[in-house]
């Protein structure tokens, strides 16, 4: 038994190591190695042909690996019994319900396919479709579709989902009301692996990122950390009279010449900003339009994914 | 749940998307009683020696393209779709032993082909007289449930030949409208010439069409048990059958 009292509770929901996927000399999957914890929400960020959908369909079992070590709820999904899907749920990224059906028809089918299923009403319910229980799906728009998916993969009760790319095309507000969804799922305790390109999805939903370029991991941690590991700075900027003289040089400022604008990259915005205002006190510089911006992630993953594109 | 209810439920759905689907609806209800009429009119009515009527003659060749249009043509058909636009794969991510699916699939052909006799049967004794000997049900019931059977397992595993939702109704037809042309469904076998019909008689259609006509054979006494067609049958069906549980794919060909 463990003698660490923590370890009862934190469980690893999924374990990869070293895992390789090959299609003769293309590496679509170069060595990845990952653990997700029970109760967390993961995103695995990466620009399309990244190898995330690759990962995450070797994840459900739908794929044969080339080589590595797999283990999914304590299973290797290549080798798993049907009872093991019991507790997992796939919002594929491309998959459409049967048009024949309504929307609680498709719920109530898919869930008789599994031994404990959630009430079928309540999943509907849950995720917002109860007023359209009734239509054939061939009549939802995509954003209720999306919806009827969700609601499919949670029907089963799954302790552990599979989300890819879940709001790829959505417009701006069906996107917040998807992570709206996403996130009630942490609130009722699922583990969640979500495949995104979109850095602020990952960055409002997501405990942990992944980021994953040409097939390899370029950086794990919290939108914080990754951050850090760039060494990302913070943007000081104003827009500078012509009559104003120049700020000392040891201030790093520069001028953009598209737009005129005064700027100064920093790791430690504190002691810059309070150097510059200190000058410009002095001098009698006003500073029209300063701003202070911290790097957003998108700024971090630029970074981190510059020459792993392919 | 036990198996036999898995089966059921995933039955109860299955039928409930054939009724709602209009080509699959059209194909096989109403198309084949169109048939029952344009022929009735075409070749006419007449009343045979022993006093029964010319028109039953034409229900096993109306029933066997009812059959064939709900089994064959519709599964390759919706499945292919169903493959294409990842409903199987959906599937194939639940516990749904997959031959639950399959199994349901197969069985839906074979209430469909039931219900469709009684209908075309009915319809055929009420307005055309048809004649319908009560000695060959039994034979008839076999016929209908292996045939549909058979022919729902070959249409599973034409699924695998065809690459896309946009090429499903070509091959599909393709395959399926001259086989009815050489089998004597739409032409009576003695007008088309014997090397034709002999081609025919590789296929299954044909000897389905041939097991039907014993159980509507207005000259027959006593029950018929065609064997020789079922054994034809049967054995096409148990191809497709391997065919479809060894290369089914549950996921999108792009």
């Amino acid at each position: 038994m463990a003698n660490d009292p923590l370890e009862a509770f934190v469980t690893t929901a999924i374990g990869v190591r070293d895992l390789k996927m090959h299609y003769g000399d293309f590496a679509a999957v170069d060595g990845i190695d990952l653990e997700v914890t029970t109760g967390e929400i993961l995103a695995f960020l990466g620009s399309n042909g990244a190898g995330k959908t690759t990962t995450i369909e070797i994840l459900e079992g739908f794929r044969k690996r080339t080589s590595g070590e797999v283990e999914v709820l304590g299973v290797d999904p290549e080798r798993a019994p049907l009872s093991w899907r019991e507790q997992i749920g796939i919002v594929l990224q491309e998959s459409e319900p049967v048009p024949e059906l309504t929307a609680g028809e498709a719920v109530r089918m898919q869930a008789a396919y599994y031994e404990n299923p959630r009430n079928p009403e309540e999943t509907l319910e849950l995720v917002g479709l109860t007023s359209s229980a009734d239509h054939r799906t061939r009549k939802l728009s995509g954003g209720q579709k999306r919806r009827l998916d969700l609601a499919l993969a949670l029907v089963g009760d799954p302790e552990l989902v599979f989300l890819d790319e879940p709001t790829t095309g959505f417009d701006p507000t069906a996107r917040r009301e998807s992570w709206g969804m996403i996130e009630a799922l942490r609130d009722i305790g699922k583990t969640v692996l979500l495949t995104t390109h979109y850095m602020d999805e990952a960055e409002h939903l997501s405990d942990r990122i992944v980021v994953i370029g040409a097939g390899k991991i370029l950086a794990r941690g919290t939108a914080e950390e990754l951050a850090d590991q760039v060494n990302a700075q913070t943007r000081i900027s104003w827009k500078p009279d012509a009559a104003d003289p120049r700020p000392p040089d040891r201030l790093g400022a520069r001028v953009d010449p598209s737009n005129g604008q005064a700027q100064i990259d920093t790791k430690d915005s504190l002691v810059s900003l309070h150097e510059l205002t200190n000058w410009a006190t002095e001098m009698g510089v006003s500073l029209p339009e300063l701003n202070v911006a911290r790097p957003t992630l998108e700024d971090v993953y630029l970074q981190l994914t510059e020459g792993h594109e392919r | 749940m036990s198996a036999f209810r898995r089966v059921l439920h995933q039955l109860k759905f299955d039928l409930l998307i054939f009724r709602r689907n209009p080509a699959a609806t059209f194909f096989t209800v109403v198309l084949p009683l169109i048939f029952l009429v344009l022929f009735t009119s075409i070749f006419g009515n007449n009343t045979l020696d022993n006093g029964a009527k010319v028109s039953t003659l034409y229900v096993p060749g109306i029933l066997t393209l009812a059959i064939v249009s709900a089994t064959t043509v519709n599964l390759a058909i919706t499945m292919t779709t169903r493959r294409e636009r990842g409903m199987l794969k959906r599937t194939r991510g639940t516990p749904i032993p997959p031959w639950v699916f399959i199994l349901s699939q197969m069985l839906a052909g074979a209430v469909i082909a039931v219900a469709m006799t009684v209908i075309i049967s009915v319809i055929g004794r009420v307005v055309y007289g048809v004649s319908l000997q009560f000695e060959t049900l039994p034979s008839l019931a076999i016929s209908l449930v292996l045939g549909a059977m058979s022919f729902a397992a070959l249409g599973l595993a034409m699924t695998v030949i065809i690459s896309s939702e946009d090429a499903a109704p070509a091959v599909t037809n393709a395959i399926m409208l001259p086989l009815y042309f050489i089998s004597g469904v739409f032409l009576p076998s003695d007008q088309v010439p014997d090397w034709v019909s002999r081609i025919g008689d590789l296929f299954p259609v044909s000897h389905m069409n041939m097991a039907l006509q014993e159980s509507y054979n207005p000259f027959a006494d006593g029950a018929a048990w065609p064997w020789d067609h079922w054994l034809v049958v049967l054995g096409w069906g148990l191809f497709g059958a391997v065919v479809a549980l060894k290369f089914f794919r549950w996921t999108p060909n792009r």
